[in-house]
């Protein structure tokens, strides 16, 4: 097949773009005028926006992904599914760096903006990748700025443990999820992912133990990534220590890349057909992950009902949103794929701008008034109207209550469930959705009912601050009602490409 | 029935919406505005609920002229005619597509059963509104919370589409946690609000689950072999031309019910049916928010804590979404579940009304003695649906209504003593009929109501449910394994003829103690009688009772020709 530049152009295109926005920020950092340096800002966030652009007006054609044409070489996929999946990534990356503006030693330094670039860089590869060196590169490439982010505030101690912690832990992931994919390249001797699949069912004899350790190794590194139980260790005291705006990204760039590529992996991998001397694989990821599942919900979820400062609260409550999620991946076994795919996509788009919007409110609230802890929060809604308004539509939307957007995303996981004949882990699944609502409903309520000593004392909204959280708010809203359609639909093509 | 254009329900929705937006934008100190702008959309739902109720006339359709058709239905071998009674009942309707590769549509209208409660609903929301005129805390939040609460209650009463129906029970959830737990009690209103809310939640998502389980038999039914039916009921227009075999309208659901697509055994296991098994998660789930025991805890606590507005919409109207929901996703869905279930379950609705009198009767606390009362007169709908006769669930309806105005009127006049007296202790009250002859009256009005005294709504309500028990005797029989269970359904009544004595007996008592006795004019000198919005609120609520009990065709044959399809479903006559 001839190379045709401009018809692969499309399918990176996002890619190049962020790479000339990084340049461009770098160079207007180092020898831009003070003036020019606080546009940093604006330059990124709006550069971010633009591109997400991008994936939209670029369609891709369903002749070609249905039929698993990969560009460049075999080394990218060109789907629906990359497609959302850059979107919101590029989004998240715009929002992040609005919130962070005002932020003291996070925001104000340029290399802020530039680091969160490339990181969403390799998020958006991540959502792309078709081969095992691309994949890997582009976790590093996420992985990389996301540790130096954690320790971005150079002379904070909690900053700097933070960010060794997570860098150890992620680098020892990387390791593991490293010697699986050896392990299939061993067995497969190519590094396509689609080619893996094919010749493992023809070539392994009896191979079956080999094959599972490899697939273990790689949910272990995935398990990290989204910070599922028991590789969630590092998220509370990570969460905790990095500056809150790198918490906030960290929340949910890597966590929805992650899951882009786990969706893929799995089914271009383990595919449902691929038998191994005789035993189906998918069987076997589908009951690890469904452990892994319930464990991260549940153990998310009793857990943050103890918790006292807000980041470690909403840390162990997005290791409890893995475990909701990876529902969705699970019911990747059942005859239609397209209700899980789009399941996880919807909710990957929609838990982006929520658990943006509950990080955006509670970095003001951190910068106003230097707390973190919950009880603080009482009498927000005096000292705040809007502030708590935000905070709490954030809030509702991650406990799964209309008219926010995490009902649908819910409702979507739970119908994928039911649908791939796993009524019983639903049911666990709506169980924890109520030990949720109460520690979220307990926040909610420390900011409208409880009275604080600082009651009286206002905190204002920086304009453009608040401009950016109640955009966030509204999509939450729209996202929950009459949003939905075109989201979900979109998602629901991505199972095309698998 | 098929129509597309604007309706009245949606303007119903969207006014509490848009209004408690508006007031949210509102500025705070400005509290005339805010209440003003409350009291207006308030106003304007009511009319337009009013307008809902006194025009709906469908029921004249299933009442005669359907019977040809059905027969002719019957004879082609498509069994179409609870779903068609269903169908054609409803009456307002609008239908956009929300969600359509999923079959999700924003689909309103109203049915006999739905059309009193949607009038009942408006009636609230103005006495609460209006209750809540002298609050002075953060109004702006709780006006508009109260709005939105609305909004969510109204929906779930004209939802035709199952979805729907779950995304306003759910939406009205967190306003009313939010204005129990900040505006209500000091002293319980944070451990009541939290412990209502997670009763209802943990109530409704496992119903939810179950709603996707139906979803997916039904749809799996209708893309097989049950292509034709639903071929048939797009033909004949009950359906509406783009249904997919996938879909959540309730009419859909309860074509699929009729034609035996829950009937399927589930995991399989032999004898495991579909509807057996997710009948409880149905009924119960949303019997949870009805107050059915045993998951009537939070019912009283609930009550007493909330703020006057918020009791009198919580037992008021909030139960009987409860109740209407366990009814229309419960009953409708799955007859034969409820075949099956209901006349063990008639077993709790028994201990509801018994237990809660005689709790009722205990009680030194006014508010209290209101909150089981609640308990007790709702287990009374609940035996109405489990006699699965015309005579029996029509009086549940009816008492659906009675009930609701009955009660908010209760709440209303415990508001108002206490907020004048700053006691509710019902023995340290005493002769307040002199200075508040409204209130007395008022509770005097209710308290016959509630003791189902002829001539007025408490009667009309439940004579037909006691009555419709006696005709279930002979029909119903509980099987327990080799053990059968018959003519047990008159024991009931008789038994629950008790919790009517009692029900007299406390009523007797408060109204004696609290309004006639002793006046201390010591400790109640600032005691005064009412403002002219209190009036508007007790005349609003009072005088549906009496209208209803001195005439009752005004609401019976509406809720009878509701009740009729689901008749039809569950195999009578």
């Amino acid at each position: 097949m001839d190379f045709d530049l401009w018809a692969q152009l499309p399918s990176v295109l996002p890619e190049i773009g962020l790479t000339a926005l990084a340049v461009v920020v770098l160079f207007a950092d180092i020898y831009g005028s003070p003036a020019t340096r606080r546009n940093v800002v604006i330059v990124s966030a709006v550069g971010m926006a633009l591109l997400a652009l991008v994936p939209l007006v670029w369609q891709p054609d369903p002749a070609l992904y249905e039929n698993g044409v990969l560009l460049w070489g075999g080394m990218v996929n060109y789907d629906p599914l990359s497609q959302i999946f850059k979107v919101m990534l590029l989004l998240a990356g715009a929002v992040t760096c609005l919130m962070a503006a005002g932020d003291k030693g996070v925001g104000d330094k340029g290399e802020f903006y530039l680091i969160v670039i490339v990181a969403t860089l390799g998020g958006l590869m991540m959502s792309s990748a078709a081969d095992l060196i691309l994949v890997f590169v582009a976790l590093e490439t996420l992985s990389i700025p996301l540790y130096m982010l954690a320790s971005f505030r150079r002379g904070d101690q909690r900053s700097a443990e933070s960010g060794m912690k997570y860098f150890l832990y992620g680098a020892f992931a990387s390791a593991i999820m490293l010697f699986g994919f050896s392990l299939l390249y061993g067995f497969a001797g190519t590094t396509n992912l689609a080619g893996i699949a094919s010749a493992m069912s023809d070539g392994l004899g009896d191979g079956v133990v080999a094959v599972m350790t490899a697939l273990v190794m790689v949910v272990v590194g995935f398990g990290f990534k989204i910070s599922a139980v028991p590789f969630h260790f590092w998220t509370p005291d990570v969460y905790e220590g990095a500056p809150t705006p790198v918490t906030a990204f960290v929340s949910v760039s890597s966590k929805a890349a992650s899951f882009a590529l786990l969706l893929r992996f799995l089914t271009a991998v383990f595919p449902a057909d691929l038998l191994v001397a005789g035993v189906v694989i998918q069987d076997f990821w589908v009951n690890l992950l469904v452990v892994i599942s319930i464990a991260s919900m549940t153990l998310g979820n009793v857990v943050a009902l103890r918790q006292s400062n807000i980041k470690r609260l909403l840390a162990y409550s997005s290791i409890a949103q893995a475990g909701y999620t990876l529902i969705g991946v699970v019911a990747l076994q059942g005859a239609d794929d397209s209700l899980a795919v789009a399941s996880v996509s919807f909710y990957m788009f929609m838990y982006i701008f929520t658990n943006l919007l509950v990080f955006g409110g509670v970095i003001l609230f951190i910068a106003k008034t230097d707390s973190e802890e919950i009880s603080d929060m009482a009498g927000l809604n005096r000292r705040s109207p809007w502030l708590a308004l935000f905070i709490t539509i954030g809030l509702l939307s991650l406990g799964g209550i209309p008219p926010a957007a995490g009902f649908f995303g819910k409702f979507f996981l739970f119908q994928a469930a039911v649908n791939s004949n796993l009524v019983g882990l639903a049911l666990i699944a709506v169980t924890n959705a109520i030990i949720a609502l109460y520690y979220y409903l307990v926040v909610i309520k420390v900011m409208y009912v409880d009275v604080g000593p600082d009651d009286e004392k206002p905190i204002a909204i920086p304009r453009a601050y608040g401009w950016s959280l109640g955009i966030t708010a509204l999509i939450v809203i729209l996202l929950g009602t009459i949003a939905v359609t075109p989201i979900y639909d979109w998602a629901a093509l991505g199972a095309g490409g698998l | 029935m098929e129509a597309t254009g604007f309706s009245v329900l949606t303007a119903i929705i969207f006014i509490p919406i848009i209004a408690g937006v508006v007031i949210l934008f509102l500025d705070r100190k400005n509290r005339d505005l805010v209440r003003g702008v409350g009291v207006t959309a308030a106003a304007a739902v009511l009319a337009l609920s009013l307008a809902v109720f006194f025009g709906y006339d469908n029921y004249v359709k299933t009442d005669g002229g359907l019977i040809d058709q059905q027969q002719a239905m019957l004879a082609s071998g498509v069994e179409l005619s609870g779903a068609r009674m269903f169908a054609d009942a409803l009456a307002f309707e609008q239908r956009v597509v929300w969600v359509e590769s999923l079959g999700i549509a924003y689909h309103v209208g109203v049915d006999g059963v739905s059309a009193p409660m949607v009038l009942l609903t408006g009636m609230v929301a103005v006495a609460g509104v209006l209750i809540s005129w002298k609050i002075e805390d953060r109004l702006r939040e709780f006006m508009a919370f109260f709005m939105f609460l609305v909004a969510g209650v109204y929906g779930v009463f004209i939802a035709v589409d199952l979805f729907m129906l779950f995304f306003f029970y759910e939406l009205a959830i967190f306003p009313m946690y939010l204005l129990i737990a900040g505006w209500g009690w000091v002293k319980l209103r944070e451990y009541a609000a939290m412990k209502l809310t997670l009763y209802i939640l943990v109530g409704s998502v496992f119903a939810l689950v179950g709603a996707v389980a139906m979803y997916f038999a039904a749809g799996a039914y209708f893309s097989g072999s049950g292509a034709e039916v639903l071929e048939a009921a797009v033909a004949s227009g009950i359906l509406p031309a783009d249904s997919g075999p996938y879909s959540w309208s309730i009419v859909q659901f309860t074509l699929a019910a009729e034609n035996g697509a829950f009937g399927i055994d589930i995991l399989g296991i032999e004898g495991l049916n579909f509807a057996k098994f997710w009948f409880p998660f149905m009924f119960m789930g949303f019997g949870v928010l009805a107050g059915v025991f045993p998951f009537h805890n939070w019912s009283p606590d609930g009550h007493v804590a909330a703020p006057t507005a918020v009791s009198m919409i919580h037992a008021g109207v909030l139960m009987k979404v409860g109740a209407f929901a366990a009814l229309r996703a419960g009953v409708q869905l799955l007859p034969e579940g409820a075949d099956i279930h209901l006349p063990w379950m008639v077993f709790l609705t028994l201990i509801n009304v018994v237990y809660g009198a005689l709790i009722a009767f205990r009680q030194r606390d006014f508010k209290y003695v209101i909150g089981f009362s609640s308990v007790s007169h709702m287990g009374l709908v609940s035996m109405g649906w489990a006699t699965m006769n015309l005579t029996g669930m029509t009086g549940a309806g009816i008492q659906m209504f009675s009930h609701g105005a009955m009660t908010a009127l209760f709440f209303g006049v415990v508001g108002m003593v206490y907020d004048r007296a700053h006691t509710r202790d019902i023995p340290s009250l005493g002769g307040f009929m002199r200075v508040m002859p409204w209130v007395g009256v008022a509770f005097v009005i209710g308290g016959l109501t509630s003791m189902g005294m002829p001539g007025l709504s408490g009667f009309i309500a439940e004579f037909p449910i006691f009555q419709g028990m006696w005709a279930a005797s002979e029909q119903i029989t509980l099987q327990l394994g080799a053990f059968q269970l018959s003519n047990y359904y008159s024991v009931i009544v008789i038994i629950s003829a008790l919790g009517i004595v009692i029900t007299a007996a406390y009523v007797l008592r408060v109204a004696g103690q609290v309004f006639f006795g002793e006046f201390d004019a010591e400790r109640f000198h600032d005691v005064g009688n009412i403002e002219m919005t209190d009036r508007i609120v007790l005349i609003i609520l009072g005088a549906p009772l009496i209208i209803l009990g001195l005439y009752p065709p005004i609401m019976a044959p509406m809720i009878e020709s509701g009740i009729r399809p689901l008749i039809a479903l569950l195999g009578g006559g």
